[in-house]
């Protein structure tokens, strides 16, 4: 694993709180996430950790604070401004494209890299054809590192669940991101998906140099991988630091035992 | 008991107009297929797609134009009139309801179906205006096998060889190019869609763009065939048994559910008509629907829905 240089910021958070009505998603919240490394998000279940990605990604909107992307700050993120800027990420349930293949769906991650527009594509000709080649070069490059060569033409809402989200991975991993935003990349899988789908984030981050932000509850996995780890409870940020840190934080021990307040 | 002759008749008249049925249907899978939304306005869109054609083209016909050029001018007006539609109901009307409940954005194109019908009619008139695009008499075949041959009417030709290129166009345009590929995405997953960077709004435009140059189409067909009027606005409600039939979803599928209705109606009013009195051609389609929905709800061609829960 790459150590990251601590002064190159990629990504900053700050003050930020979030509402629904009256139920505080996230309260104040900053943190950062330095170029090339892999940080995680970790807490109880409802502790705000997805809503803190949609935030990132733009899918919501805090009332509060700012969030600092390659040295842009904004007090709201757009889901568009996110994924041109080179955000991309995976969905807690999988959000896949249901009817189209593994390959489809891997091709739609290539969206913003296509230049040419509606007229030359409808007629599938000239530069339009050329540039849908290039990409389709690409994309096979990354289904092959996924080894996922033999599912590429199903329709995807076939798959069982752990293939899916190796398909997802693929789509996000098409948009060429600078951060990859992962939540719960390893929910819901058996022992064999989850030492893949390691092997895979560490592959990215090792051989891409993608910064990734994930989102994991199996600390093994989140101790393994990640770089530093920030722990939210109740929409708080109660710790952040290194994995042994963490591990010996007695807030977050608190907040996953359960202690009488 | 009728002869064979009038049989096949009946059978190739009523495939035709069958496909003319389809032509309306398509415009509404496409929206279907790429929102989610039913849209109620798709026969609107077909009248404000005629008007402007027929207006146009007696406008330039008068002026001195030659026919021919004035087709190709009135059709580009048309199609320049469909695609200001499609881009003021993506910013005014669904645009500001993106990730809405489907019946919402439903509700929505009820809305927009009032102020298409009237804003069309009060801009362009609302006579009813010849439209003569395609020849209107017909062809008799087989004229020394059966007595009297079989009639076969040539706008219907020109109307199921139209829906034919526009069928195969359509299917191309869905399944090969990287636009057909973004808009199911957006179909299947809002948000998904909006984090590898398709830009929705982008995409509804280019539905309602398609869904208004198909409702052209149909336009020219249909305007030639009963004039450019406001009953053609009725013709959505024709389309709506041959989605249930063919399913909402699949654009084959509108054109079997068409060719159904159409042989369906035609040769149950000439066989079963005499019996109980006539008439069946305005219900059957219905009955048949009705039908199908009892035994298949996805339609014949469409996507099985199952729901997690």
């Amino acid at each position: 694993m790459r150590s990251p240089d601590v002064n190159d910021v990629l990504l900053k958070v700050e003050g930020v709180s979030l509402a629904f009505g009256g139920i505080k998603a996230l309260t104040d919240v900053s943190f950062d996430v330095r170029k090339g490394e892999v940080r995680a998000i970790i807490g109880p279940n409802g502790a705000g950790k997805t809503s803190m990605l949609n935030v990132i990604n733009g899918f919501y909107h805090p009332h509060h604070g700012s969030i600092t992307f390659k040295g842009k700050t904004r007090a709201r993120m757009r889901p568009y401004e996110a994924s041109r800027g080179g955000i991309a990420r995976t969905f807690q349930n999988v959000a896949l494209f249901r009817g189209m293949s593994a390959l489809d769906n891997i091709m739609a991650g290539r969206t913003l890299k296509m230049q040419y527009g509606l007229f030359w594509q409808a007629l599938r000709f000239g530069p339009a054809l050329r540039e849908e080649i290039e990409h389709r070069c690409r994309v096979e490059e990354i289904i092959d590192f996924l080894e996922i060569e033999a599912i590429r033409k199903v329709p995807v809402a076939r798959l069982p669940y752990g293939l899916q989200k190796r398909v997802e991975l693929g789509r996000a991993l098409a948009m060429e991101p600078d951060l990859l935003l992962l939540d719960e990349p390893m929910a819901g899988m058996n022992l064999e998906e989850k030492e893949d789908m390691s092997r895979f984030i560490i592959e990215v981050n090792d051989y891409y140099g993608t910064t990734i932000a994930l989102i994991e509850h199996d600390m093994a996995v989140v101790m393994d991988l990640s770089n530093r780890v920030v722990v939210l409870d109740h929409g708080v940020k109660i710790a952040d630091g290194t994995p042994d840190e963490v591990k010996r934080n007695q807030a977050v021990i608190d907040a996953y035992l359960g202690v009488a307040h | 008991m009728v002869a064979f002759g009038q049989f096949v008749e009946i059978l190739i008249g009523g495939l035709l107009s069958g496909v003319l049925y389809s032509l309306v249907a398509l415009g509404f899978v496409l929206i279907f297929k790429a929102s989610g939304v039913f849209n109620f306005a798709q026969g609107a869109m077909v009248l404000l797609a005629g008007l402007a054609l027929v207006r146009s083209l007696d406008l330039l016909v008068a002026n001195g134009f030659p026919f021919w050029s004035a087709v190709i001018l009135g059709l580009a007006f048309a199609a320049a009139i469909m695609a200001l539609t499609a881009w003021l109901v993506e910013r005014f009307v669904l645009g500001p309801l993106v990730n809405q409940d489907g019946l919402t954005l439903f509700m929505s194109t009820i809305g927009a179906t009032f102020v298409l019908e009237g804003v069309s009619q009060m801009v362009f008139g609302s006579d009813v205006y010849p439209l003569r695009l395609f020849p209107t008499d017909a062809w008799f075949l087989f004229e020394s096998l059966f007595p009297g041959g079989i009639l076969v009417n040539k706008l219907d030709v020109w109307g199921g060889l139209i829906a034919g290129i526009l069928v195969a166009g359509l299917a191309v345009f869905f399944q090969r190019t990287s636009t057909g590929r973004a808009l199911r995405a957006v179909a299947d997953d809002h948000a998904a869609a909006q984090s590898v960077g398709i830009p929705i709004s982008w995409i509804w435009f280019v539905v309602w763009l398609v869904a208004g140059l198909v409702a052209l189409v149909a336009a020219t067909v249909w305007g030639t065939k009963l004039g450019v009027q406001f009953s053609i606005t009725f013709l959505a409600l024709k389309a709506l048994p041959v989605l249930i039939i063919g399913g909402f979803t699949s654009i084959p599928g509108a054109i079997v559910g068409g060719l159904i209705i159409g042989a369906g109606e035609k040769i149950a009013e000439a066989f079963l008509g005499p019996l109980i009195g006539g008439g069946i051609e305005y219900w059957f389609a219905y009955v048949l629907a009705l039908a199908v929905l009892m035994v298949r709800p996805q339609g014949l061609f469409g996507e099985r829905i199952i729901e997690r829960i």
